[in-house]
């Protein structure tokens, strides 16, 4: 029996609701055949990767503090990938947020938290859209590809961050460890649920979706991101100016994503290390994916995805297993998402033998 | 040239049926080409003539039927296939490749090897045996739609074929051209090959064919010899109600300072394989309808661009509208002084296929139908918009909601264009406005058209069709390599002259590109 | 001082040749009108499949063959998704280097720090023996030769056969070739994994030649550099011979550089080839013109036949 794909002419509301779902479960069974392949008993570890992570409070904490910077990219770049921009150096952005606004948390320790912290902040927005306006300049001025300069100046930024904290930033009582010293309180992200992780990121990682999601949808700005992203000609056609759009879309993501970075290391981690993310930056364009580039999806898929961070930690924990196997559940879910798309689209067909009675074949 | 098999039909169909999500493109289609014949396959846009075709040269499959090739069942799977039994398709959006030599892209089409040793020289032999001037190694994004066409017929006769389908040749063409590509396609059905003729041009039809089958809505509705009826009577058996007959009053001429001037307007294409417009001057009364004849390709598609302000000029003074120099502007500026516009391209260009209806309403009317409000879109104002579009101009759709692509081509114009109506601008640039659309719906964008002018609207009418140049304008001038000729009175301007025009320049490109013989 | 030339051009060479290797393949896959972006994690998919094979079988032969497989049948993956499945070029590019990544962190996780056999060097008779010239030219392992007959090879079928002529008009108009006849999701699913074949043996060269040895993330960002070399050469064989040389040249003068104790911090050279593959596509690009006309009009467009 043979299949094909006939498009149905126009969205089928259902499957773009059921597609993430049924991606999900392919997901599951791709990789507990993986855990299976690798001798785990694949009910085990799924369960081991999937619930165990979040079976208590403290599980669950962390995976808000996981989700947050996750959530804050992946609806900067959802936003960007709806205007056709392809900012894949979110994690460069992320880097560059980090060192800007750690650079002031330093500098100015002493200075008053009201003053200090949303200066922090401010400048580790700065700091990301200050680094995603180079590939903007590029792409816009001299027609570079942004996939290709994003992603090299994400090699650039953690470059930077390696010589700054074992370099000039490098804290003197810090026995040689390539770090700089604890922020002061002054530049701490409060936490907001006592005892818990859970800090000030966490609670504006959705009202950052919530934003983003009215500014797509009902705003100017927002109309002519996603018609530039549908259709360019369209979009020159009714007077909206590409260069701009650009321009919007990497600066939004690109502040976004340095928002999440300074979040990330004036909160859980507390000073600036070379290690300041396990690629949440990359991991964040699968969440923009999973979320069907909606901002209110990301936050769903912000959550499956920082799971499955824990989940790599429990699997090397309890079952031995490398958490590589993170990166192995993150692509699993985007290709099984990308591909399970084709339904939103197009509905499968049977074919049907030909009623025509025997003949030549070529 | 052949064996007395006369009595054998070159082609017979019987039963042909295809079936595409929500519509039956052919139902039941039978149809019979007979040696040495000129025949014709008849019917408006989405009657199914392309489908039916595409079929017979194995680029698609038939759900049900047969096909009997001299009178053996045949089953074509594939183009090569239908080329090795001797059947050559010239197509209506030409399948050629740009980035390629005129050689390479007809040896891709040549199954054996031994084809194509020293193909460029038969090339040059064949192209000058039929009269159709080809360089082999020429690229092809620098030629002509006509020099396209031609190599797409050498291609075929490349392999003499047995059965030769060409699909709306003309409509590239200029009058000239077609009159040469009637005396080659007699000349090769004395020779031995059949010719399936598909137009919707009923005139030349009648002047070469000498059968028809007529499709409507996917069905054959009658099979006749042209030239014993006369084009009103092949009309009416192609659509499906009585014609109406479509003569509008001569409107008085306004002695208002002219609404639009155009002053050497001069603009780089954006497109690497587009044409540039060379000082073009025009003066546009209030209340007139300016047609722009000429073939595809010839720069129409920058016009509407540098007229929309997609491509703004580097001088103001340029394009002055009602006496405000505008030449740097971009669109919205323009819309906000009374411009409107519709491109040729519905998909992607005029229209977003993945929004709806409304959306796309705004995507033109957001300046001035006051559709925003503070940075926000006022979507009651929107959904009301589009509302009004569809009541107005009876589009057939679910309602504002619906998206864009799931209309068909008809609809989806008739959407459009009374979007830029319902805007009633002072301007209105309008470019092929019933590409593809059928009859009812070209009809009803007729009739807005009219109004529009008649309210004292001043349009620029873009169009490759001549007739519908001649049905609404009251002046005219061609376009052909990016300039425009002088303008013209449409009651003053003949065919030849028009034909002549339009192959200006093109004319003289081909020289140069031309083999000598 | 001749002693110093000769050996940075040997090192250059190898340098270069991954880059190469990856490129070649790539161009081919991008001038059907397929955008593979996962070329990093085809790369290191090939690496460890070649350690991994090396050294289980002792044989740098078999282990050549597994990462050619693996690479093949990731980009396979990615050709299943993208012809078949009609899912976004960029984004599924995106997905194949995230699980290549972490499919080749979790095979790789037992053989971090541990030997494998290495490709032996190719001595040519004679030729090899030559001063200068000999060591540079003529004593290296059997990619760095392939990688020449490769390219070589590719701008014959290219320019030169019809198959590739066929190949190049898929690029050009994917609907123009079905209406001819051809099967254009065939041919593209076959250059895809050429492509991904070369990205392999691209990742065994750095696992068995270049570093030798298996590291996680071993690849360093040389996927990404040789799906910038394909843009930089305007799809053309022999310039991306030449780019792929001034990119190693780049790389080994920055761990030169850091070798000789040049006064500049480290983390700035090691940043230097990044920044130079910005430059590169900076000064390439601003021809828009020249880049639309050389790049395949089709690339990263999927398409669907109405049958």
């Amino acid at each position: 029996m043979q299949f094909r794909f006939e498009p149905r002419g126009e969205r089928s509301r259902l499957w773009s609701v059921a597609s993430p779902v049924l991606a999900i479960f392919v997901t599951i069974m791709a990789t507990g055949l993986i855990f299976a392949v690798l001798g785990k008993p694949p009910l085990l570890a799924v369960y081991t990767f999937l619930v165990v992570p979040i079976l208590n409070l403290a599980g669950l904490s962390a995976l808000a503090v996981k989700a947050a910077p996750l959530i804050i990219m992946g609806v900067g770049l959802s936003l960007c990938y709806r205007a056709n921009v392809w900012n894949i150096g979110a994690e460069g952005q992320f880097t560059l947020g980090a060192i800007a606004g750690g650079g002031v948390a330093l500098a100015f320790a002493n200075a008053p938290f009201w003053l200090l912290y949303p200066a922090v902040l401010l400048s580790g927005v700065a700091g990301g859209m200050a680094w995603a306006a180079i590939t903007a300049i590029l792409k816009t001025r001299f027609n570079a590809n942004e996939i290709l300069t994003s992603l090299m100046l994400t090699y650039v930024a953690q470059y930077g961050l390696i010589w700054l904290v074992t370099g000039p930033w490098r804290d003197p009582k810090g026995f040689g460890f390539p770090q700089t010293a604890l922020f002061s309180a002054s530049a701490t992200t409060p936490v907001i649920v006592p005892n818990t992780g859970i800090h000030l990121g966490c609670l504006a990682a959705p009202f950052i979706a919530l934003g983003i999601w009215l500014l797509l949808s009902r705003s100017v700005l927002g109309f002519q991101l996603r018609a530039v992203g549908l259709a360019p000609r369209a979009a020159r056609f009714a007077g909206f100016s590409e260069v701009r759009l650009i321009w919007t879309a990497m600066l939004i993501s690109g502040g976004l994503a340095g928002l999440a970075g300074i979040f990330e290391v004036t909160g859980p981690i507390g000073q600036l290390t070379t290690e300041i993310s396990p690629g949440y930056g990359f991991t964040a364009i699968i969440v923009a994916f999973l979320g069907r580039l909606h901002p209110i999806g990301v936050i769903f898929a912000g959550l499956l995805l920082a799971l499955s961070y824990l989940g790599g930690d429990a699997a090397q924990m309890n079952l031995g297993l490398p958490s590589a196997v993170t990166g192995i559940f993150q692509g699993i879910l985007l290709f099984s998402l990308l591909g399970c798309d084709i339904l939103i689209l197009y509905r499968v067909k049977r074919i049907v033998p030909l009623k025509l009675p025997a003949g030549e074949t070529a | 040239m052949s064996a007395p098999q006369d009595q054998t039909p070159l082609l017979k169909l019987i039963g042909i049926t295809k079936q595409f999500p929500g519509c039956l493109a052919n139902d039941h289609v039978d149809l019979t080409v007979g040696q040495h014949q000129i025949h014709a396959l008849l019917g408006e846009n989405g009657a199914g003539k392309s489908t039916l075709v595409k079929m017979i040269y194995g680029v698609m499959k038939p759900d049900a039927g047969e096909i009997l090739w001299q009178g053996e069942r045949v089953t074509i799977a594939n183009p090569a296939f239908a080329r090795r039994l001797g059947i050559g398709m010239v197509f209506q959006h030409f399948s050629l490749f740009e980035a390629l030599t005129v050689v390479e892209n007809i040896a891709l089409g040549l199954n054996n090897k031994a084809d194509r040793i020293g193909l460029a020289d038969r090339i040059v032999e064949i192209s000058t045996r039929y009269g159709l001037p080809l360089d082999p190694a020429a690229s092809v994004h620098d030629l002509s739609v006509g020099e396209r066409q031609r190599i797409e017929i050498v291609r075929c006769l490349l392999q003499n074929p047995k059965l030769l389908i060409m699909d709306e040749p003309t409509s590239v063409l200029t009058p000239q051209e077609a009159k040469k590509l009637f005396a080659t396609l007699r000349r090769l059905a004395t020779e031995g090959c059949s010719i399936l003729y598909i137009s919707h041009k009923l005139e030349e039809i009648r002047a070469l064919c000498e059968a028809a089958t007529i499709m409507r809505l996917g069905k054959v509705v009658a099979h006749c010899t042209p030239a014993a009826h006369s084009a009103r009577e092949l009309a009416e058996l192609m659509i499906s109600a009585k014609l109406k007959p479509n003569d509008f009053a001569p409107r008085p001429i306004s002695d208002r300072p002219p609404r639009l001037i155009l002053d050497r307007l001069t603009i780089r294409s954006n497109n690497q394989f587009g044409t540039d417009l060379t000082d073009i001057s025009l003066d546009l009364a209030h209340g007139e309808i300016f047609g722009i004849a000429g073939i595809a390709g010839n720069g129409q598609s920058e016009l509407m661009e540098a007229l929309s302000g997609e491509i703004p000029s580097g001088k103001p003074e340029a394009i002055i509208l009602d006496g405000i120099k505008i030449g740097h502007e971009g669109p919205n500026e323009r819309r906000r002084l009374g411009g409107s516009f519709l491109p040729e391209e519905r998909n992607g260009h005029g229209a977003i296929g993945g929004m709806s209806l409304s959306e796309n309403g705004f995507l033109s009317g957001h300046v001035r139908g006051s559709l925003h409000r503070l940075g926000l879109i006022d979507r009651k104002r929107s959904f009301d918009f589009a509302q009004s579009i569809i009541h107005r101009f009876d589009v057939r759709t679910t309602g504002p909601a619906a998206e864009a692509r799931a209309l068909s081509g008809g609809n989806l114009q008739k959407f459009l264009v009374g979007r830029e109506v319902l805007q009633a601008p002072g301007l209105l640039v309008i470019n092929q406005p019933t590409w593809g659309v059928d009859a009812g719906s070209a009809a009803a964008i007729y009739q807005a058209i009219v109004q529009l002018a008649e309210a004292g609207t001043s349009i620029i009418l873009i169009s490759q069709d001549l007739d519908e140049i001649f049905l609404l304008c009251d002046r005219l001038a061609v376009i052909a390599g990016g300039r425009l000729s002088a303008p013209m009175r449409v009651a003053d301007a003949s065919i030849e002259r028009i034909g002549l025009l339009m192959g200006g320049t093109a004319e003289a490109r081909e020289v140069a590109h031309a083999v000598p013989v | 001082m001749i002693f110093l030339i000769v050996s940075f051009l040997v090192s250059m060479i190898s340098a270069s040749t991954p880059l190469l290797i990856a490129a070649s393949g790539e161009l081919i896959a991008e001038k059907s009108g397929v955008l593979n972006l996962g070329v990093e994690g085809m790369m290191l998919m090939g690496a460890i499949a070649a350690f991994a094979t090396a050294h289980a079988t002792g044989s740098t032969s078999l282990g050549m063959l597994a990462a050619i497989g693996a690479g093949m049948m990731m980009a396979l993956l990615f050709a299943f998704l993208t012809l078949t499945l009609l899912a976004n070029q960029i984004a599924s590019g995106l997905a194949l280097t995230i699980f290549g990544r972490g499919f080749s962190a979790l095979l790789g996780a037992g053989y971090v720090g541990i030997a494998a056999p290495t490709l032996s060097k190719l001595n040519i008779p004679i030729l090899s023996h030559l001063p200068v010239i000999g060591p540079i030219l003529f004593h290296h392992d059997v990619l760095v030769y392939g990688s020449f007959v490769m390219i070589g090879a590719i701008w014959w079928f290219l320019n030169r056969t019809h198959a590739g002529l066929i190949l190049r008009a898929v690029g050009d108009s994917h609907d123009a070739a079905h209406a001819t006849g051809y099967p254009v999701l065939r041919i593209r699913y076959a250059a895809t994994a050429f492509g991904g074949a070369m990205a392999g043996l691209a990742g065994a060269y750095l696992s068995l030649s270049y570093s030798p040895l298996w590291a996680q993330d071993m690849t360093a960002g040389r996927g990404w550099i040789a799906l910038a070399l394909v843009t930089f050469s305007a799809w053309r064989p022999l310039w991306l011979l030449f780019g792929a040389y001034l990119f190693g040249g780049i790389m080994f003068l920055s761990l030169y550089l850091q070798g000789m104790g040049v006064p500049i911090p480290a983390p700035f050279i090691s940043a230097l080839p990044y920044l130079a593959t910005v430059i590169v596509l900076v000064l390439i690009s601003r021809d828009r013109r020249r880049i639309r006309l050389n790049q395949p009009a089709c690339l990263g467009k999927s398409f669907h036949a109405a049958a």
